[in-house]
Order: C-alpha cells, then structure tokens, then sequence
C-alpha cells in the first residue's frame, strides 16, 4: 500500500502509540496517508479504532510478522 | 504546520493531545499562551497551579503579600515552610517544580493606575482573584481599555461567584460595572467577622476559572460571558443568573462617563473577597 508518512511505534505503548499517530495525522495534509508500524498487541486495536472516532479513514491493519503490524490511515479530516 | 514536541512533552499533554478538541494543535496554542493571574491567593492558587499542569507557556502573577499562616488553610500553592516569603516566589517555585515548560513572571507589586496598562498589556487572558474592591475596579477598567478578557471569580463564606467579561467583544459582552457601577460605601463592605471563608471554595471557583481561561485560548466550549454562576458550598448547587449589558453603565453604556483609569482607596479593615 501506498503511503505518505511512515511512523515507527516499535517499542512504544498505549496510549503513546495512538498519541504520536495523531500528532503526525495533525501535521498531514488531507487525502494523505499514513503507515504505523506497531509491535504492541493492544495498540494494533486500539490506534484504528481511536482514529476511526476522530472520524478518520483507516484504510488497513495488517501483520507482517510474529509480533508486528502495520496500520494505514488516510487523513480525511 | 510541524510540532517541535519533545519526548516528554508528549508524555506530559498526553491526555489533551488525545481530545479531539485539543490535539496537538491545540497544546501549541496553550504553550504559546500567556495568562495573567491577579492575586496568588485562595482563587490564583488552583487556576495557577492548573494553567500550569496545562502547560500554559507564559504565566503572569500579580500579588505584593508575603505568606502568612493564616494562608494556608485555602492557599495550596504555598506551604508552611514559606511563611514570611513573597507569594509570588513561593508561587514561581511550586509552579516551576510542577512544569519547567512554564515561564513564571513574577510581579511582586500592588496593582496600580501606574503599573496596570503596562502589566496586562502582553497577556492573553486576565484572571482576577484579588480580594479588595480597588484592584478589581483597576483591573476591570484595564481589561476593558486594553480589550483583554478577563475571568472574574469572588468568594466568600459559603459562596462562590464567576463570570467571563469579554473584552475583545466589547458591543456584546457586559462588564464588571454593568453589575458594580462603583465600589461599594466602607459602611457595607464586609467587616472581618464577617469574612469568614471555606478554603475549598476558592480551590472550586479557581479551579473553574482556570477552565474559563483554557476555554478562552483553545477557542472551545461557550464561555461563561454574559452569565454569573453562583455556588453554594453548603447545598452544592449551581446556578447560573442572566447578564445584562447596561446601557446607562458608566464604562461600557452608550454614554460612558469613564474614560480613564480610576484608583480607588480601600479604608478600614481589607475584606478577603
Ligand atoms: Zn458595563
């Protein structure tokens, strides 16, 4: 998937994970899109559904390897 | 737009980076803010101490008082180690340990017809928590010449009020003298057996018009302009009365008779309002 900003959240935790995405959404333009890397379980939950009440579009969640996930949010708001 | 939030920056606004209201937008404007707060007393002690926590970037205070004993039944900025030093110190130390993002000015001076302008000029948002008709008159017609908003609070006894003067809506908002055209006459001001006070009503009030002020400069929320809330300790109750703008108001009426700054005295004993 394509995308515009790339955040690496290893090692981070909630509420930090979901924290830092939204501060790197806020300095985004609209219709861009941005790719988190996560490697806490929690978090792979909880960052695309906090984004989702903020009312943007979370595009994809998807593992790519034993304990590590990537999320796709496009800015739409 | 791009942040410049440290690590623990990010840690410390958490909470208000995560409202949707706030964001990290929002946070930038309230460590770009600048509040003035008259008094660090029973009402400037909470609203201080939260502006702080808030990460407000530049704090004001205004008080010439040193701390007292009889302080720090309600006055939570201070402690009893501090008796006898100025409270504008003993407010920049406990302020500066809870946040160093925070520049604290320290103003240890009376507030004056010939300090006021230049004081408040810088500021964003005046809170008023001075316990004397003078200062509160002062700082009112100040706000109002300079179009500054100011969050007045008053407490007394049981009993605590606030409301939000607009000045930067001045065809709108009503003023302090819409409600008190002039200080009242020494006979009715309360005595001191009559200025009893419950410490946690200030930390109530002042705690509320810290919110006023994040309000203000967050431009979120209604503020509280045009209406007085009054609390009663006892029942826990609050109620919000309408205000009017008067037109015969001698400041802010079609036909102002004020057009200077005023100073009044205050005789006898000094009420804690
Ligand atoms: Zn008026």
């Amino acid at each position: 998937m394509e995308f515009d900003k790339e955040l690496d959240l290893k090692g981070e935790v909630c509420p930090f994970t979901f924290v830092k995405s939204k501060l790197m959404i806020e300095q985004m333009d609209l219709g861009q899109v941005l790719k988190v890397i996560l490697d806490y379980k929690p978090s792979v939950e909880n960052v695309p559904k906090s984004f989702q009440d903020e009312g943007q579009e979370v595009l994809e969640v998807k593992q790519v390897a034993d304990n590590l996930w990537e999320v796709y949010v496009r800015k739409v708001k | 737009m791009s942040f410049q939030f440290t690590e623990e920056q990010i840690k410390r606004y958490s909470r208000h980076i995560i409202l949707p209201e706030v964001g990290g937008k929002g946070q930038e404007k309230l460590l770009k803010s600048k509040v003035l707060v008259i008094g660090a007393g029973g009402l400037g002690s909470p609203s201080l101490y939260y502006l702080a926590a808030a990460g407000v970037g530049t704090i004001g205070i205004v008080d010439f008082d040193v701390v007292d004993f009889s302080n720090l039944q309600r006055q939570i900025l201070h402690n009893t180690e501090r008796v006898g030093t100025p409270k504008v110190e003993s407010a920049k130390k406990t302020l500066e340990a809870l946040n160093p993002d925070v520049n604290v000015v320290a103003y240890n001076t009376k507030i004056q017809k010939s300090n006021v302008m230049d004081i408040i000029k810088d500021y964003d948002v005046v809170l008023d928590g001075s316990d004397n008709f003078p200062t509160r008159f002062l700082v009112n017609d100040a706000c109002y010449f300079l179009g500054k908003p100011l969050v007045s609070a008053a407490i007394l006894r049981f009993e605590g009020q606030l409301t939000v003067f607009d000045y930067r809506d001045k065809q709108n908002s009503p003023c302090y003298r819409c409600l008190f055209p002039e200080p009242p006459p020494p006979g009715l001001v309360p005595s001191c057996q009559e200025a009893g006070l419950l410490g946690v009503v200030g930390g109530i009030m002042g705690t509320l018009q810290a919110n006023e002020a994040l309000k203000l400069i967050l431009g979120i929320g209604e503020p509280l302009v045009g209406k007085l809330l009054v609390f009663d300790a006892l029942t826990t109750e609050f109620n919000i009365v309408k205000l009017r703008k008067d037109k015969k108001c001698p400041l802010c009426g079609e036909e102002p008779k004020i057009k200077e700054l005023i100073e009044y005295d205050q005789e006898g004993c000094e009420i804690r309002f």
